[in-house]
């Protein structure tokens, strides 16, 4: 009773305290660093920065734009030495080297806000660590299988709901000359995925964060179990040949010239297999079957952020910016399919009539009741992410070494998590 | 104070110790650098391999443990060993660039029309930059579409995948390396072959000299300035051979293809690298390796000064 008196007087305080700020002009800079490089998020990255500075023509913003894998390493270097007010970043354990240095700020009071906390209460949790949060989600995306239609239909198949389904289609396109699925591994998150499938499909959400978040053991029945599932895409050959020697847009030819017939991958996988020539016709969609019966499906979708760092000078306007990314209309907008081509996170915005978007937008909100993880590489601790994503890799060359693998993983595990 | 005021006195500090100071003077800018940039962080690296550091947080101070790890690591047959292995193969393979640099500045030693043409042909992989070589090498690895495959498809052989069998990786890097190198090689010993004295070679050939004796004992014996400068630079190349590794491989596949200075920046510098005191452990390392080097070539160098 006193706690949601408590809760409504403090929600009373913000909206006051929004209505005011919304009206008080924003003055100074405020500088956003961010790693929305390629053209079309530099586009909308700096449409954004032109929409907010016409609402807040006292404010002088200035934008840098850094490349995405560069920003990856400059993030430490400039939010201790030379912090912006506003910066991008990714959700969940991603966020946590920066959270435990006291680098970024605690937006605690902005999700608290009812505009926030209703809107974004899908992701609230990839954002929250130590009960607090961090930042603001203004992407994400979902992943899946993208698989050439025509050849299903050549072959007669149809979309597989369950594993023994997934293997007999796997048998026939297999029969048929081609690889069920393309995967470029040189740079191994792309094999991060397909463990992040395998995983919470065969033992569900729980015990993968559990997995990842070091509680339960590399070497335990579970993973074994879900490895084994692994091999048995491997042994009949499913993946196209020296796939180690790829990146994930250098394995997109296979399916385009149709040596393979499906890629696991995220949405960002439409926009260049369109480029390449395959239409809406050819392409499809169709979220990854599942393994052990009973086990919810949970989803892979990474969430991209803004945060402000703590050494901020402009909190202020940077908390008024994140407000601004984060509002329904922005959302919308931003993720249209001329832009992003992405999933608003706000649940007031729109869907972009596209296709993969609104399958995408119905998986994540109605057919994934396990949970929505990040991403193999975001939810599990860096270093431990380059160790597992290197053992799934050699295991995909090399499958009979699977207990050597297992067991550098569990050592590292023993490192890593204290 | 003016000039006469110094004559007129006895001389001054500066005056009466010109001589002794000035070579002081013209090298301190040179000392000051090289203390700030070369020798601190050498000290600095040493200092930090004894801590656990992810880069943000406070440091905190662990021993020898970061070599111990390193150790298990050589032990298990892990990363650690993968590259330290890889350095050395890279250190013995590399050296092939000193004899095929020789043969082609023989080769090319000679006055026909257009030689101009083929000697900057052959130097040519020098001038473009190791990145578009890694990539151009890539492409020819190309398991799928690379033109090595077909080649040896004309003669009848499998197709291999160079860059993604982790026996092979490092090899296929290191021919891409000597690429570039060779022709550096080739240079030195052309420059080289000017050099040597005709009168030497006349009085040879008078004594019966030629072919592979003419070589071995009057030709190669002039040519010992260029083989020294060839053997550091190869040396010195074979030990920077990160570029190559990052454009082409990544490290991969699973790690094979690592060199100790490419581990040391995946796991204190890169996207998933949080180890700064492990890293530097690793640089420590790489560091004691490259002071064998260097104290030979300071040891030759001395020796053939005093020789003199």
């Amino acid at each position: 009773m006193l706690k949601s008196f408590r809760a409504t007087a403090a929600s009373v305080a913000l909206i006051a305290g929004m209505a005011g700020s919304a009206h008080a002009d924003l003055t100074g800079d405020l500088v956003i660093f961010s790693d929305m490089s390629n053209p079309a998020p530099r586009a909308v990255m700096e449409g954004m920065v032109e929409r907010f500075g016409e609402m807040h023509p006292d404010l002088n913003i200035e934008l840098t734009i850094i490349d995405r894998e560069a920003y990856k390493t400059q993030i430490r270097n400039f939010l201790t030495a030379n912090a912006p007010d506003v910066a991008t970043w990714y959700a969940a354990n991603r966020m946590t080297p920066y959270v435990e240095a006291g680098l970024f700020e605690d937006v605690s009071d902005l999700w608290a806000e009812p505009a926030i906390a209703e809107g974004l209460a899908s992701t609230k949790g990839a954002m929250t660590i130590d009960d607090k949060q961090w930042g603001v989600p203004y992407t994400y995306y979902q992943w899946g299988v993208y698989y050439r239609k025509d050849i299903f239909e050549e072959l007669g198949l149809q979309e597989p709901t369950t594993w023994a389904e997934e293997m007999a289609n796997c048998e026939k396109i297999v029969a048929s000359g081609r690889a069920c699925y393309t995967i470029g591994s040189k740079f191994l998150w792309t094999a991060g995925g397909w463990f992040d499938y395998l995983n919470m499909r065969t033992n569900g959400f729980d015990f993968h964060m559990d997995l990842l978040t070091g509680k339960a053991s590399w070497e335990s029945d579970e993973v074994r179990e879900t490895f084994a599932n692994w091999r048995q895409l491997i042994d009949m050959g499913a993946f196209i040949d020296n796939h180690q020697s790829y990146s994930w847009q250098e394995a997109l030819p296979f399916m385009v010239q149709g040596d393979a017939a499906a890629y696991l991958m995220g949405n960002f996988a439409v926009a260049p297999l369109r480029e390449a020539g395959l239409t809406d016709d050819q392409l499809d969609f169709y979220q990854f079957p599942a393994i052990t019966e009973g086990v919810a499906l949970a989803e892979d979708a990474p969430t991209d952020t803004f945060h402000i760092p703590a050494n901020a000078a402009n909190k202020e306007a940077a908390r008024e910016f994140l407000r601004f990314v984060v509002s329904a209309d922005n959302q919308t907008v931003i993720n249209a399919g001329d832009a992003l081509g992405q999933l608003p996170v706000n649940s007031n915005s729109s869907v972009d009539d596209d296709k993969f978007l609104n399958e995408g937008f119905a998986m994540l909100s109605s057919n994934s009741p396990g949970g929505v993880a990040q991403f193999f590489d975001r939810d599990a601790p860096a270093e431990m992410a380059s160790v597992a994503m290197e053992g799934f890799q050699e295991f995909m060359v090399k499958p009979d070494e699977l207990d050597r693998i297992l067991a550098r993983l569990e050592r590292a595990r023993g490192r890593i998590y204290k | 104070m003016s000039d006469a005021a110094l004559t007129d006195h006895q001389e001054s500090w500066f005056h009466r110790n010109q001589q002794a100071i000035t070579p002081w003077l013209f090298l301190a800018p040179g000392v000051l650098f090289f203390a700030v940039y070369v020798i601190a962080p050498i000290f600095q690296s040493f200092n930090l391999s004894l801590y656990e550091w992810d880069g943000l947080g406070t440091a905190e101070f662990v021993g020898m443990r970061n070599y111990e790890d390193l150790y298990w690591e050589f032990v298990d047959r892990d990363a650690f060993y993968t590259s330290l292995k890889n350095n050395l193969i890279w250190l013995l393979a590399y050296l092939l660039a000193i004899p095929a640099g020789l043969f082609i500045a023989l080769f090319l030693n000679q006055t026909v029309m257009g030689i101009r043409l083929y000697k900057s042909l052959f130097f040519f992989p020098f001038v473009i930059s190791q990145v578009v070589v890694g990539l151009v090498f890539t492409w020819f690895y190309d398991p799928t579409f690379g033109l090595l495959n077909t080649m040896i498809g004309w003669v009848g052989l499998g197709p291999v995948n160079m860059l993604g069998d982790e026996t092979l990786v490092t090899y296929g890097i290191i021919l891409a390396g000597l690429w570039p190198q060779t022709a550096y090689c080739m240079i030195l010993y052309l420059t080289g072959l000017n050099a040597v004295d005709p009168e030497q070679i006349e009085a040879g050939r008078l004594d019966g000299a030629k072919g592979w004796r003419m070589l071995w004992h009057v030709v190669l014996p002039q040519l010992r300035p260029a083989t020294f400068i060839a053997f550091v630079v190869t040396i010195i190349g074979a030990l920077r051979s990160f570029d190559l590794i990052s454009i082409m491989t990544n490290g991969g596949p699973f790690g094979s293809s690592r060199v100790l200075a490419f581990y040391m920046f995946e796991v204190a510098l890169s996207e998933y690298g949080f180890r700064m005191g492990y890293g530097a452990a690793i640089a420590v390392i790489l560091f004691l390796i490259m002071l064998c080097f260097i104290a030979y070539f300071l040891w030759s160098m001395y020796r053939e000064e005093r020789g003199r």
